[in-house]
């Protein structure tokens, strides 16, 4: 029976589950095949696979990872984007009785798409990178803890990005929301695969996400540098511990209640089904139980950022590092204890809808803490205006407004009356691009330099901050007025042409923002052209602080020569004032990790599972979680893990940044 | 300088005059008072918010590197004095909004029955309630007047400065109620019923939809809300009633089909059991209740024969969904009779109906409030008005 044959091989996945009759969906997958297919072409032109396996895509050098999770978030970020401008466009002329351009079947999913892509797989990848790349630096050891979990980490991400780009071509993704709340998004109401995509793809890169949070907290705890007391780590370093500890303790309510939807979805089980004493309730509140830590994943390490760069900028000791650490953990703590804020109108009651309003309001106040500490930074500083300084002061603008208007929907009969509306799109807007976007962007600039060995150029980089930053209050205060006038959001068609010029004024904030990310784009091209005008061979470009700009840059493999010993917090600062002079003799072998390509291929297996589970193709699920185990065991009996790089190459590497060294200051 | 900001500000107050802000000027009670909390929120909120906006911008001007006069001290740490400023000041601001949202929260629970019609007039014994059950569907809205045993679909109305008691459920997905010149939002969820208590003080046409996505038809689940004069309600009330349809079980099935940018229907009379039979998704007649189901398993099920007596009860439109997997609708006789539980289900309701008015739970806990109910028996008593929230002394 070749019908059953179809079935059993493919499951549910026939021709028609090809997108051929969205027009949108068809042209843009013959222009990412077609740039696709010249990048794989390029790369096999200038034979570079080998290269790009050997030295980066199987390497475990904590640096090579961090770029590349950046360079994901970056390609993910053109994809959310994109869906935000059609989402855009389309709530601007959907007006007057036109259905603009995207039918609810296409919308729906560009709306879900949009959120889930850019928390999970451009704000997560970003930060993460940022952590992975710069963490190790600033503690001064040689890598992470455990650097095979995070190669493996990083790909599991990417493994996860995979399948939501796949749900764009294959199928369809979730017309859920990007949390996909039941009985919505139960096997009933949404029998399709989006939100097979939806949880396969989120469960595959949460892997990654809580072992890359373990990874990192085990290295801030086990390998800092001898001296670095806790109170003596740089508040980057102190936010990422943060950050990683609210990861490992809300990532596994995700999988949790995903794993329930799933169950729900695959095995007819009832936790969240209408009936069978199901509860969607409960759903809502385990999602918003991680949801609402992550909002503080992504901002606490960004606040590292402005931390680092308002001292480093401002020539300045950071002000008030002690009550900086203690609002940290203040937050980080506090995030679990307001997640009902998010749905305040679901009818828990008054008592309990005070209660998490004023939680939810007592987090202002060490937040109100970090804000003032960095104004006092820049009190009596010497502010040097470098782009990392202009996002920073940028977003101490434009973050405490969406603050304000945080704590203004924290009052549970405001939210009554804002919930869900426009204002709400605004308001967490105004703070993940205001804070954490902005912040990304500091960050960058900042430690572009460490990584690359030359600076971005500031020209495109200032048309790219002007660009967001107009584009961003373009885009946005027209929602904070939409809001008022009681507009909800996911709304794809308008019958009040009122509304329209405001919807309007917001594409074209969403145009300047394109804008800003194009310049962006010119701005890493035109610095690589330009990177002999731009180098800087001193390690320490910004007259920086802490540990990492006390390196070369880009680092060697190995990080440091030697471990350094640590007395102040601003432990570069300090051995800068104490005349440190560089080690040249006395170099000893270096114990470092061995690359492994098992990471890679477990992340492979993992998404075949994915993919089989999504489209019911059981053999394809079943052979691939054997392999998965297979590949795992196998790889505990790999013995080649370790290898020494011998003194000699170490003495070379560092007298040739002494060559480099000494002709600069010869040249000065 | 200043006469450019001017300018530049007039075409976006220009904007502003042309739109309607509902939530900041809306017409029913309960939506006044919620704005007056957000305004003095924001309020509040402004009076750190400014200054440290200010401050920003004043040091990063002031401290900039090409400055020659500004003073610069690269060690300079920390000072206790401000330490203390700056923790205290957020705190002490948290503190006015944290008390304004525990009164503002209680007093403005939707489901706490209203003690005043607008400002200086309560609610007293001569303002019953008008009751309205309300249905989300996919994707339309059906009002259910127990009292007058009449419905619509996808248009509201209801007297000015009457109290109205809703009552919400949804027939499938989640959806939120939500008429923003009337009041604040609630969720509509299947299985379950919440509550909304409002007024309407000015008669007027005002929009309602549903504001939590809840699939395809979702943008087109809009209805005019219309507050009327007595007199005029009247009207509505006997016009529905001209109306030919009954709304019956058989008739909300084919009601609760999903369809989209549903036009006003009217029903001239309404099952009365048919709004708990929606809630406990029982309307397919064989079908167990919810709230029977419950019953039974609080007195310790069926045992091992219920279970496979219950299996085939699955709710949810699984074949009208085209949904994978999933039963066959079949039904078993029922434990008692479906009319029974639901005159019991009915007389359960009624009697909380009657019962609210009695009840006192003075001295409240914790709120300092007045109890619900409580206004409408003190409504001579002098209750000292405090501007924005009005609390017993």
């Amino acid at each position: 029976m070749p019908e059953t044959l179809t079935k059993f091989i493919f499951g549910r996945l026939t021709l028609e589950s090809l997108p051929l009759h969205e027009p949108i969906v068809v042209v843009t997958f013959i222009v990412v095949a077609l740039g696709g297919l010249a990048v794989l072409g390029a790369i096999t032109y200038f034979k570079l696979w080998g290269y790009l396996w050997r030295e980066w895509f199987t390497s475990v050098d904590h640096k090579k990872i961090g770029i590349m999770y950046m360079a994901l978030g970056l390609v993910m970020l053109l994809r959310g984007f994109s869906d935000a401008i059609m989402m855009r466009l389309q709530q601007a002329i959907a007006f007057n009785g036109s259905e603009g351009y995207l039918n609810s079947h296409h919308y729906d999913q560009i709306f879900t798409a949009h959120g889930v892509i850019m928390i999970f797989f451009v704000a997560m990848p970003f930060v993460t990178g940022l952590m992975n790349f710069v963490v190790p630096l600033q503690i001064g050891a040689r890598d992470v803890s455990f650097p095979f979990l995070n190669n493996f980490s990083f790909w599991m991400t990417v493994g996860g990005a995979i399948l939501v780009m796949a749900s764009l071509f294959v199928g369809e993704f979730a017309r859920t929301g990007w949390l996909a709340y039941p009985p919505l998004s139960g096997i009933n109401y949404s029998p399709d695969v989006g939100v097979d995509y939806y949880i396969w793809a989120l469960q595959v890169a949460g892997v990654g996400t809580t072992l890359s949070g373990i990874n990192l907290i085990c290295t801030i705890i086990k390998m800092r540098a001898p001296g670095m007391t806790m109170m003596r780590m740089p508040v980057f370093t102190w936010t990422s511990l943060c950050t990683n500890v609210l990861i490992v303790a809300s990532f596994p309510v995700l999988t949790a209640v995903l794993t329930l939807l799933a169950l729900d979805r695959y095995v007819g089980t009832n936790f969240f089904t209408n009936d069978f004493g199901g509860n969607p309730m409960m759903y809502v509140n385990l999602i918003w139980i991680w949801g609402h830590p992550e909002v503080y994943i992504l901002i606490l390490p960004l606040f590292g950022v402005f931390s680092e760069v308002t001292s480093t900028f401002s020539g300045k000791r950071l002000f008030g590092y002690t009550s900086m650490v203690y609002a940290t953990v203040v937050i980080t703590i506090l995030s679990y204890l307001v997640w009902l804020h998010h749905f305040f109108t679901m009818g828990s009651g008054a008592s309990v809808n005070s209660f998490f309003g004023i939680t939810t309001m007592i987090i202002s106040i060490p937040t109100g803490a970090k804000i003032f500490n960095w104004l006092f930074t820049m009190y009596r500083g010497r502010i040097r205006f470098e782009l990392p300084m202009m996002w920073t002061v940028a977003f101490m603008l434009t973050f405490t407004v969406g603050g304000m208007t945080g704590v203004l929907l924290a009052v549970p009969p405001a939210d009554f009356v804002l919930h869900n509306s426009l204002f709400l799109i605004a308001h967490f807007h105004n703070v993940i691009i205001g804070g954490v976007l902005f912040g990304l962007f500091a960050g960058i600039a900042y430690w572009w330099p460490k990584a690359f060995g030359f600076k971005l150029d500031p020209f495109w980089g200032k048309v790219s901050f002007w660009c967001w930053v107009l584009g961003f209050w373009f885009a946005f205060m027209p929602l904070y007025i939409l809001g008022l006038m009681g507009v909800t959001r996911r709304m794809r068609v308008f019958d009040d042409p009122s509304l329209q010029i405001w919807f309007v004024i917001a594409a074209f904030g969403a145009v300047l923002i394109a804008c800003g990310i194009a310049a962006f784009l010119v701005q890493i091209f035109v610095s690589i052209r330009k990177r002999a005008e731009l180098v800087d061979v001193t390690g320490d470009p910004w007259d920086g602080r802490t540990l990492e700009w006390s390196t070369s840059s880009p680092p060697p493999a190995y990080n440091f020569a030697f471990t350094p010993i640590i007395r102040d917090n601003d432990a570069w600062w300090d051995m800068k004032k104490a005349g440190y002079r560089r080690p040249l003799s006395g170099f000893k072998p270096i114990h470092m990790p061995e690359n492994t390509g098992t990471g890679v291929i477990l992340a492979a297996f993992s998404v075949a599972l994915g993919f089989g589970l999504i489209w019911y193709m059981w053999w394809l699920a079943a052979l691939s979680f054997v392999c998965l185990i297979a590949t795992a065991i196998g790889h505990t009996f790999n013995y080649h893990r370790d290898f020494d790089i011998p003194a000699a190459e170490v003495e070379q590497t560092e007298e040739a940044r002494t060559v480099l060294l000494t002709a600069r200051g010869a040249r000065a | 300088m200043k006469r450019s900001g001017a300018l530049l500000l007039f075409p976006l107050a220009l904007l502003l005059s042309g739109c309607d802000l509902v939530v900041l000027a809306p017409a029913g009670d309960v939506a006044a008072q919620q704005r007056d909390l957000l305004v003095v929120s924001t309020l509040l909120m402004l009076l750190i918010i400014v200054p440290v906006m200010a401050l920003t911008v004043l040091f990063a001007w002031r401290y900039r590197q090409s400055s020659t006069t500004a003073t610069y001290t690269p060690d300079w740490d920390h000072s206790t004095k401000l330490e203390l400023v700056i923790w205290a000041a957020p705190l002490l601001v948290i503190i006015c909004l944290g008390a304004l949202t525990w009164l503002g929260t209680h007093l403005l629970d939707p489901y706490r029955r209203i003690d005043r019609i607008e400002p200086g007039q309560p609610v007293t014994q001569a303002h019953k309630p008008l009751r309205i059950d309300v249905v989300a569907l996919d994707w339309k809205w059906l009002f259910i007047y127990p009292d007058y045993g009449i419905a619509s679909v996808n248009e509201l109305a209801a007297p000015v400065n009457q109290p109205i008691d809703f009552r919400i459920t949804s027939s499938t997905v989640m959806n939120s109620f939500y008429i923003p010149a009337l009041a604040g939002q609630i969720y509509a969820m299947p299985g379950m019923e919440t509550k909304l208590h409002a007024v309407i003080n000015r008669p007027g046409t005002y929009t309602g939809f549903s504001a939590n996505y809840s699939g395809a038809g979702f943008s087109g689940m809009r209805f005019a809300f219309h507050g009327l004069s007595d007199q005029a309600f009247g009207e509505w009330v006997t016009q529905t009633k001209s109306a030919q349809a009954p709304l019956n079980r058989d008739s909300y099935l084919e009601l609760e089909r999903p369809s989209e940018n549903e036009p006003v229907r009217h029903y001239a009379s309404v099952d009365p059991d048919l709004f708990g039979a929606i809630l406990n998704l029982c309307v397919e007649r064989g079908k167990m209740c919810m709230n029977e189901m419950m019953s039974i398993d609080a007195k310790g099920g069926l045992g091992l024969a219920g279970v496979r007596n219950t299996l085939p009860l699955q709710y949810d439109k699984l074949a009208r969904r085209g949904a994978v997997f999933g039963n066959d609708p079949s039904y078993v006789a029922s434990i008692c009779t479906a009319e029974e539980a639901a005159a019991a289900s009915r007389a359960a309701r009624d009697a909380d109906q009657k019962y609210w008015p009695v009840r006192d739970l003075s001295p409240l806990r914790g709120a300092g409030l007045l109890s619900p109910g409580a206004g409408s028996r003190r409504a001579d008593a002098k209750t000292p008005s405090l501007g924005l929230l009005r609390f017993e002394l």
